[in-house]
């Protein structure tokens, strides 16, 4: 307050006349920049598989460092920490995983006689994610010791990792430190000597992105096709093998034996409110250098790019757009791209989402109606097929979009496209339908124009087009022509155009 | 059926009697070929007599697998045992496989080829020694995998995805996404990963293969794993080690 007021005297007469305070009491909040974590403050220091993912390696990089004290803490205590971490799940929906864990634990859940599961998904699928991958190769030892630890804090007798069939590597390295850790000891009827009895396995997959559904990855496991099921009962209630479970992300459950022990405010020190933590990003696309890497929470999008990845193909203004999380999500174009921090709330507002921090970059050679129509492509050949809308959807709109690659299309049929994703999305058991009615309409709510153009186009080199793609010159003349094929609307022309 | 025999007595009589385009047909969709068959027909190779069992590693492993599992619950084993099994096949699920693991699991076997049929890793077809699996997914294909794709069906004498050389030594096809983004373009041999490719290196992979021996799996380019090629931007130091930075409680 002295110094407030001593600084009072600097303020020029008349300006003071106008603004008579005496004590300044307001200040505005420093601006805080996210981003620039130090190595120390990196969980996982093996990504790049450098040093030794074997045992010795792992313990000498920290891993298994008194787990015994860890596990001795009970399951309040570490579901606690989890809470006060404000880990969110790492897999893509950012559920709190503390309070996910927790769903575990019901009042009277001793009285229960079943076994009770930890399923790790390793199922890592979505085209542009690599970090898992990542982390099952460089670090296997933090994710079996996650294991041990998440399946203390709710109370399960066995951990499952469901790992995708082509990691065969991953999955060897995983099976290596699965072996390793019996051997010391750490698993088992007397995991790491504190008397708790847990028992991880290792179970690879057959190559279905569905799978990575935490239902339909139930199923598998259970040695069936990889249809999700319906909810509820939730899996807490009645998962695996009839019995509670908890599935949850490779780097969920690989990040908390090191919150344990560093505690969750020094993991809530990084990144925004509700967004904290340190997370891998992996950057692909049209970029410099892409690669994986750790960084803090809320760094924003651009600075992620030019620190780690040697910036844009051609630098930043030729930049086209982002994917910032996996396939799932809406595309960004290069204005939100400025200003996108990464984390959940940031790229929720820019209507897209962190997903799984599957960062895809595309600079204006990109054909960007193909590289959707690609995920179209994706998202058909990967659909389960159980529920209706997601089974024809895809296939319609992977049709759809296929068309306006070249512009074969209507102007009108853009806005059937949306309603097509519109009926789909939410429709569907699981969020596959949702995944991939989500890139499309992000792609028309940013590259509306450029499709437009392309479907103007066509039409001034080969004549009216008919609903469904047929040109009206290939129809045959002597036969009357429904008038809802479309073949004598009056084309709308696209803004752009002369 | 029936609409399918119609549309063919009418395209018949059509092409004696009337002029093609006067002629209006029942209108029926183009048959749509799937990825792949998802019906068995009896042929030499594929019939439920070709004989298939496990031999005493995989068995041994089999038993090892299965006891993973609760004893109520053995057909939870069945991919793996599939994967097992398709490996010991030369690369494919048979019938007789699916019939044996069926067998082995104490499930009915129509179950069985449901999860076959189900799963894009179980080729029910025979396919060359060496699978080659081309990524060309949207991150690959940002990146050039098409390229990768038109380089490899070159090389290997013009095939196109989904064939198999006549040598029988290479099958080629097109995949979804491989889960190696930051190292695309990629392609998969075998079980291996073949990362950050460009059509020269690509070829020189194949050339490797042709000539009987196993380049280096990894990228392609140099680079040791994900890292920033041009440099380290992170994890330059020596990792810290047990203890540091922990609370007092577990230092």
């Amino acid at each position: 307050m002295l110094r407030a007021s001593s600084s009072a005297p600097r303020i020029s007469r008349p300006l003071r006349a106008k603004f008579q305070r005496s004590f300044a009491t307001v200040q505005d909040p420093p601006v805080r920049r996210y981003g620039g974590l130090k190595d120390q403050d990196r969980i996982f220091t093996n990504v790049y598989c450098r040093h030794d993912h074997g045992i010795k390696g792992a313990m000498s990089r920290g891993d298994w460092h008194r787990t015994k004290d860890i596990i001795a803490k009970g399951d309040s205590w570490i579901i606690q920490t989890m809470k006060d971490s404000g880990l969110r799940g790492r897999g893509g929906a950012g559920f709190p995983s503390g309070l996910k864990w927790s769903f575990m634990n019901k009042p009277g859940w001793e009285k229960d006689p079943r076994p009770r599961y930890l399923v790790v998904n390793a199922d890592e699928g979505e085209p542009g994610t690599c970090k898992d991958r990542e982390i099952m190769r460089g670090d296997p030892h933090k994710l079996i010791e996650g294991c041990l630890v998440a399946g203390r804090a709710m109370n399960a007798t066995a951990a499952y990792i469901y790992i995708r069939g082509e990691f065969y590597q991953e999955a060897s390295h995983v099976q290596q430190a699965i072996n390793e850790a019996y051997k010391a000891g750490f698993l088992g009827k007397d995991a790491c000597g504190s008397g708790y009895a847990f028992d991880v396995y290792l179970h690879r997959g057959a190559g279905a992105y569905v799978c990575g559904e935490e239902t339909a990855l139930i199923e598998s496991l259970e040695g069936k096709q990889g249809k999700p099921r319906l909810k509820p009962p939730f899996p807490a209630d009645v998962g695996l093998f009839g019995c509670p479970t908890t599935v949850a992300n490779v780097e969920t459950v690989a990040v908390s034996p090191t919150i344990c022990r560093r505690g969750g405010a020094w993991f809530a020190s990084f990144g925004r409110e509700r967004n904290q933590g340190t997370k891998l990003f992996c950057i692909s696309g049209h970029v410099n250098n892409p690669c994986v890497v750790e960084e803090e929470m809320s760094i924003p999008l651009r600075d992620l790019i030019e620190k780690h990845c040697g910036g844009v193909r051609g630098g930043w203004d030729n930049l086209l757009g982002i994917i910032p999380g996996g396939s799932s999500v809406p595309v960004l174009p290069i204005k939100k791209c400025e200003e996108v921090l990464m984390d959940f709330d940031s790229l929720k507002d820019a209507q897209s989402g962190l997903g799984t921090g599957a960062v895809i970059v595309m600079d204006k050679s990109t054909d960007i109606v193909r590289a959707i129509a690609r995920f179209a492509h994706f998202y058909k050949h990967e659909s389960c097929g159980q529920c209706t809308p997601c089974r024809e959807g895809t296939t319609w709109m992977m049709n759809m979009m296929d068309r306006f690659v070249e512009g074969r299309g209507h102007q009108r049929e853009i806005d059937m496209l949306l309603e097509l994703t519109k009926q789909v999305e939410g429709r569907t058991i699981c969020a596959l339908g949702d995944a991939a009615a989500w890139p499309i309409q992000g792609l028309m709510r940013h590259f509306r124009p450029e499709v437009e153009k392309r479907i103007a186009d066509f039409r001034a080199a080969n004549g009216p087009v008919l609903f469904g793609g047929r040109l009206k010159s290939q129809t045959d003349s002597t036969l009357a022509l429904p008038d809802n094929l479309g073949a004598n609307l009056a084309e709308v022309a696209a803004p752009n155009a002369p | 059926m029936l609409a399918a025999r119609l549309a063919r007595q009418l395209k018949a009589s059509s092409s004696s009697s009337f002029r093609a385009s006067a002629v209006r047909r029942v209108s029926t969709t183009p048959a749509r070929r799937s990825d792949a068959l998802f019906v068995h027909r009896d042929t030499t190779y594929n019939n439920p007599k070709v004989p298939f069992e496990f031999n005493a590693e995989n068995l041994t492993r089999a038993n090892e697998i299965v006891s993973h599992y609760p004893p109520q619950y053995k057909k939870a084993a069945v991919i793996p045992l599939l994967d097992l099994a398709q490996r010991q096949n030369k690369g494919w699920t048979s019938i007789s496989v699916m019939n044996y693991v069926a067998n082995f699991l104490e499930m009915p076997p129509m179950r069985v080829y449901e999860v076959a049929t189900f799963y894009t890793m179980f080729n029910r077809e025979p396919i060359g020694e060496h699978f080659v699996q081309v990524c060309t997914t949207t991150p690959c294909m940002l990146r050039g995998a098409y390229d990768i794709l038109d380089a490899v069906c070159q090389d290997l004498g013009g095939i196109k995805p989904g064939e198999t050389t006549k040598d029988g030594k290479f099958t080629v096809i097109e995949v979804e996404c491989q889960g190696a983004c930051s190292n695309a373009p990629m392609l998969v041999i075998g079980d291996d990963f073949y990362e950050d490719l460009t059509p020269e290196s690509t070829r020189k992979v194949l050339d490797a293969f042709k000539k009987g021996t196993k380049p280096k799996p990894g990228p392609q380019s140099g680079r040791h794993t994900s890292e920033n090629s041009a440099g380290l931007t992170n994890l330059t130091g020596k990792p810290y080690g047990p203890g540091e930075h922990c609370l007092p409680e577990f230092a």
